[in-house]
């Protein structure tokens, strides 16, 4: 085998010029495709975690129907007491969950004593939320991390068009589920930064403050945000707590929870889709790259080669030997770009990566762009380069293998 | 003992919808060790007879049989391993293969054709470079060698994988008449060393003499066959 490695090297690179022109194709093409991955997926996981670990968690649970009306944030579809102790009992249960936060998301009036406008807000535990989305605290602007009962962290956005600064007394009003209106007045304890998605301009205030204001007894939750401990394992957590919670069923027999990854709660999930959908593309154009170089290399390889062909074959070589030769030729041109293509990849990322390039996405400034690419991508470019190579030079390879060796020994 | 027996062969090729009657009820037979030329001018079927020895292909009609199998009828597949077992291939332009080295182009077939490992391929491939007279330009590629260089590389070759016979078509024809009566007569010499079997055509009436046996061919018939001194045909 080796010698037959050595004697394809050797019929590649017969034709520097063309060999080299054909494997340098190869080789930008993975280097593309590797580099578009590596800083589309480094986008897609910073967003990911910019929003997951931020403000909407790794899943949610609601009332069965709450996130298609999750728009008016009706209080009439929160979690009676009975169910959120219920599904606790299942999060509980279960070690794949790493913390779980409870909300009760409620919309108001927020006034400063001269203007009034409108707000979402969420009452939150405050220890129970930072586990579960622990980038929260790291979008205070200003103010204290720690938020208090009677404070409330006021989105960015609205602070600045109320002109409200930490330490200024503010007040909430709001309608409960009975349609009383209510108030309570609240410290300004903070300024959230604004993050990009659904949620990402609420404010949050002590789940005691949101059920004074809303006049409520017992907690009715709106949602309960959860964090898993592996994120690579979201969808297999995901089965298991959605079956785990199907057993509870209301009065009429119907589910009484819903459960939803990020996913469907992110419209960032359809740019991360699309992104995918890009990398797709990409991935189709290498294969159509090294396709046609290694084709246009292996085509004329056996056209060039015809007297030769007819001469091994004239001596006794096999035709699935001379078949097989050809094709170790087309896999030997796919790997080297592929190694080739992957060494440049690797130094090429290692450069991005220290050149520190930063970016703005929505009014997140200043990210840092951080490309990584996991070696199973790696080794399935590789694998995709290789394997079109082989499919590539098959054709050629046929041609030789099948060659009549008189035809072919006449040949001028 | 008989090493190729043809009897009654024909060959009919179709140009052009056309056919073309190559060889006509051609018989004849060519004994182990012999020495043997077909003779005859172009298109008179000599490189057609030698296909068919050689099992590069197969006859219109009648039977040929090469060390004792009937070759008429054999696939391509088992006709390649004839060939690689039976039949070594001396070619007018060499046919090297121009990436390899002497020394490799005399091993390729111990590689492709034979499968055997490295230690035991050296010694056949170095034996044979010396039978003739290539061990010192073993590590030159064909084009840093001259016509009865590497017509000498293509004869070890041909010999590595010790066939019973050994064909060649018009051997001398690329060579200036010195060097083509050195090949002869090194083909001789490894002929009374080996007893291969040795059948050349040509037409050139200068080397024509150095057969032992010769038959000549005129229009795909054969018209005479005889001894030219030497060793016997039967």
């Amino acid at each position: 085998m080796a010698n037959l490695i050595k004697i394809a090297g050797r019929n590649l690179f017969r034709y520097k010029r063309r060999t080299l022109l054909s494997l340098s194709l190869i080789v930008i093409g993975v280097l593309f495709v590797t580099g578009f991955m590596a800083v589309t997926g480094s986008f897609k996981g910073m967003m990911i975690g910019q929003i997951t670990d931020s403000f909407v968690g790794h899943m949610q649970i609601h009332r069965k129907g709450y996130l298609a009306a999750v728009e008016n944030l009706p209080l009439t579809m929160n979690l009676k007491p009975g169910a959120v102790r219920k599904a606790e009992a299942v999060l509980k249960a279960m070690p794949e969950i790493e913390a779980y936060s409870k909300r009760i998301k409620f919309g108001g009036m927020f006034s400063n004593f001269t203007e009034t406008t409108n707000i979402r807000l969420n009452g939150v535990d405050p220890e129970m939320e930072a586990k579960t989305v622990p980038l929260l605290l790291s979008r205070v602007l200003e103010g204290d991390k720690a938020l208090k009962k009677g404070e409330i962290f006021v989105p960015e956005l609205l602070a600045k068009g109320m002109k409200v600064k930490v330490g200024d007394m503010v007040v909430v009003i709001a309608t409960n589920r009975d349609g009383s209106v209510n108030g309570k007045q609240l410290r300004v304890g903070a300024i959230l930064e604004s993050a990009t998605g659904p949620g990402g301009r609420d404010g949050y205030v002590h789940m005691d403050d949101a059920m004074e204001i809303l006049r409520m007894e017992a907690p009715e939750i709106s949602e309960i945000a959860l964090r898993v401990k592996d994120f690579g394992r979201l969808h297999e957590v995901f089965g298991t707590l959605k079956a785990n919670l199907s057993g509870e069923l209301n009065k009429q027999g119907k589910p009484v929870f819903d459960v939803h990854t990020w996913e469907k709660i992110s419209p960032f999930y359809h740019i991360a889709r699309m992104i995918d959908m890009m990398t797709l593309f990409v991935k189709i154009m290498l294969v159509a790259i090294v396709l046609i170089s290694i084709m246009n290399v292996m085509i004329m390889a056996v056209y060039e080669r015809v007297r030769e062909i007819g001469t091994i074959a004239a001596i006794g070589t096999l035709p699935r030997k001379i078949l097989a030769m050809f094709l170790l030729e087309g896999l030997l041109m796919g790997a080297i770009g592929a190694v080739i293509g992957s060494i440049l990849s690797g130094a090429a990322i290692y450069a991005i990566q220290a050149a520190r390039i930063s970016f703005d996405f929505g009014r997140q400034t200043g990210l840092i762009l951080a490309p990584t690419i996991d070696p199973a991508a790696l080794l399935t470019i590789s694998g995709i380069v290789i394997g079109v190579s082989i499919l590539a030079s098959l054709q050629p390879a046929l041609k030789a293998a099948r060659m009549d060796p008189i035809e072919a020994l006449g040949h001028v | 003992m008989e090493l190729i027996i043809g009897q009654d062969l024909s060959k009919v090729y179709h140009s052009g919808g056309v056919p073309v009657n190559a060889l006509k009820g051609v018989s004849f037979s060519i004994e182990k060790g012999a020495f043997v030329s077909f003779v005859g001018p172009s298109g008179s079927g000599k490189t057609t007879l030698l296909n068919l020895i050689g099992c590069l292909d197969k006859p219109s009609g009648g039977r040929l049989l090469v060390a004792g199998m009937d070759v008429s009828a054999l696939g391509k597949t088992d006709a390649a391993v004839f060939r690689g077992t039976h039949i070594g291939f001396i070619f007018q332009s060499f046919n090297l293969i121009p990436i390899l080295t002497a020394y490799e182009n005399v091993e390729y077939p111990l590689i492709v054709v034979q499968n055997i490992p490295a230690p035991g391929r050296r010694k056949q491939v170095e034996e044979l470079l010396a039978a003739v007279g290539m061990s010192d330009q073993r590590n030159k590629r064909p084009d840093q060698l001259s016509g009865g260089q590497k017509q000498r590389v293509a004869i070890a070759r041909a010999l590595v994988t010790h066939p019973d016979l050994v064909l060649a078509d018009e051997p001398t024809a690329n060579l200036d008449h010195n060097t083509a009566m050195n090949i002869l007569s090194l083909m001789k010499k490894i002929r009374d060393e080996l007893e291969t079997t040795f059948v050349f055509s040509t037409h050139d009436t200068r080397i024509i003499g150095e057969a032992e046996v010769i038959f000549r061919i005129e229009d795909g018939v054969l018209k005479t066959n005889g001894n030219n001194g030497g060793r016997d045909n039967g």
